[in-house]
């Protein structure tokens, strides 16, 4: 332990080492004033640097040339992604065939696979992945989804809105009609 | 002994007169988690706040303050307010926010600011495509920032629902602007990803976009 040495060496008449008996001990041990001190250090160093929250930048594509670019991109390169309640995800590969024999369920973690398969398989200047959002998908959902296509380093992605015909798969698969879709009477 | 105890004084000293608080936060929001480790941007910032229950809030940087009374200058015009002096005031506040359709925005600024922090907000109407008064706001907040470029920044809650979100992105499209962050909180980027190679090849500034 170490201590802090207040004798004087000079002094002493009875030689190192010998106290006189029944005399407190004037010795203060600083070891735990230390110890506190540099708690207190490393708790300012962290909390001064580490709350900073970063940014997702996010670009849009201009809401008027959006029909022919959709029409631009070749079928066989898109991945459809749809996100709804619950965090169910569900997607296609190409156009949504009207039997929906192409519409299949996933999740947030197998999704990363799934986008990674169609990425190995297609041409980098095809590979386009279309991320829609239904009307109870969290806000988190979306971020998320986001930041798939960060992780999985795909280059073009868009984020548009849900249609009718892909809510009707949902409705299909949840049992649940999204919120403000109503089915319609015939199939 | 003595020494040591003294520098450990003296680095703790640094740090406690060196430590910024975050300014407190009417709104308690979850952000979501990203990869990212783009930072935010510092300055000129308007920020758009939505809740968990999908409520929106518009706010400025309080650096920007004649900017602030600019845009409560405009859209007290385009929308025929009748704001007093002392109300468009209160708007231009240090931490001010508005989260009221603009039929309340006058009675809300009316209001004290302690009053404010315990008030249940209805939010900026944004989801009805038709009167999506988050537009105007942005309208009036470009009109103030003239020539100079302003850092729109969008701050959501984990659980507010896309529609809120597609009301916020549909009013800032209007308004020409499609280039705006995200707020999120830092996530480590998981090793067997096409990005987690690549930070392993190129480094960990990847991820800075």
């Amino acid at each position: 332990m170490a201590e802090l040495d207040t004798s004087q060496q000079g002094g002493h008449k009875k030689g190192p080492g010998v106290k006189k008996a029944k005399k407190l001990s004037t010795r203060v041990d600083l070891t735990p004033m230390v110890d506190l001190g540099f708690l207190l250090i490393t708790f300012f160093i962290f909390t001064t640097t580490m709350s900073q929250p970063t940014a997702l930048r996010l670009y849009l594509p201009k809401d008027t040339e959006k029909q022919e670019e959709q029409s631009k991109v070749k079928n066989s390169g898109a991945l459809t992604i749809l996100m709804n309640r619950d965090n169910n995800v569900y997607y296609y590969e190409g156009e949504l065939l009207p039997d929906g024999s192409n519409f299949k369920t996933s999740n947030f973690m197998d999704i990363r696979q799934v986008i990674l398969d169609k990425k190995r398989n297609t041409k980098p200047e095809d590979f386009v992945v279309i991320i829609k959002p239904g009307p109870d998908a969290t806000y988190k959902n979306t971020v998320d989804m986001l930041d798939e296509m960060f992780i999985g380093d795909v280059k073009r992605y868009a984020l548009v809105d849900i249609t009718p015909q892909d809510l009707q798969f949902i409705a299909a698969t949840e049992g649940v009609p999204p919120s403000g879709f109503t089915a319609p009477a015939s199939n | 002994m003595t020494a040591m105890c003294d520098v450990a004084f003296l680095l703790l000293a640094f740090f406690i007169l060196t430590t910024k608080f975050k300014p407190d936060e009417a709104l308690s929001v979850t952000t979501p988690k990203s990869v990212s480790t783009r930072t935010l941007e510092g300055k000129d910032i308007v920020l758009i706040t939505m809740d968990k229950d999908g409520k929106v809030y518009f706010s400025v940087d309080d650096m920007n303050r004649p900017e602030k009374l600019q845009i409560i200058e405009e859209v007290n015009e385009m929308k025929a307010l009748n704001l007093t002096d002392a109300e468009k005031a209160a708007f231009a506040r240090n931490g001010s926010f508005v989260g009221v359709p603009f039929s309340q925005l006058k009675s809300y600024l009316q209001r004290d600011p302690s009053e404010i922090k315990n008030l249940q907000q209805p939010g900026i109407p944004v989801t009805d495509s038709l009167n999506n008064e988050l537009q105007v706001w942005i309208r009036a907040a470009l009109t103030a920032f003239q020539g100079k470029k302003m850092n729109i920044l969008l701050k959501g809650d984990n659980e507010a629902k896309y529609p809120s979100f597609k009301g916020v992105i549909d009013a800032l499209k209007k308004n020409e602007q499609f280039k705006f962050s995200l707020v999120t909180d830092p996530e480590g980027i998981p090793p067997d990803s096409e990005l987690g190679r690549r930070a392993a090849r190129e480094g960990a500034s990847v991820t800075d976009q």
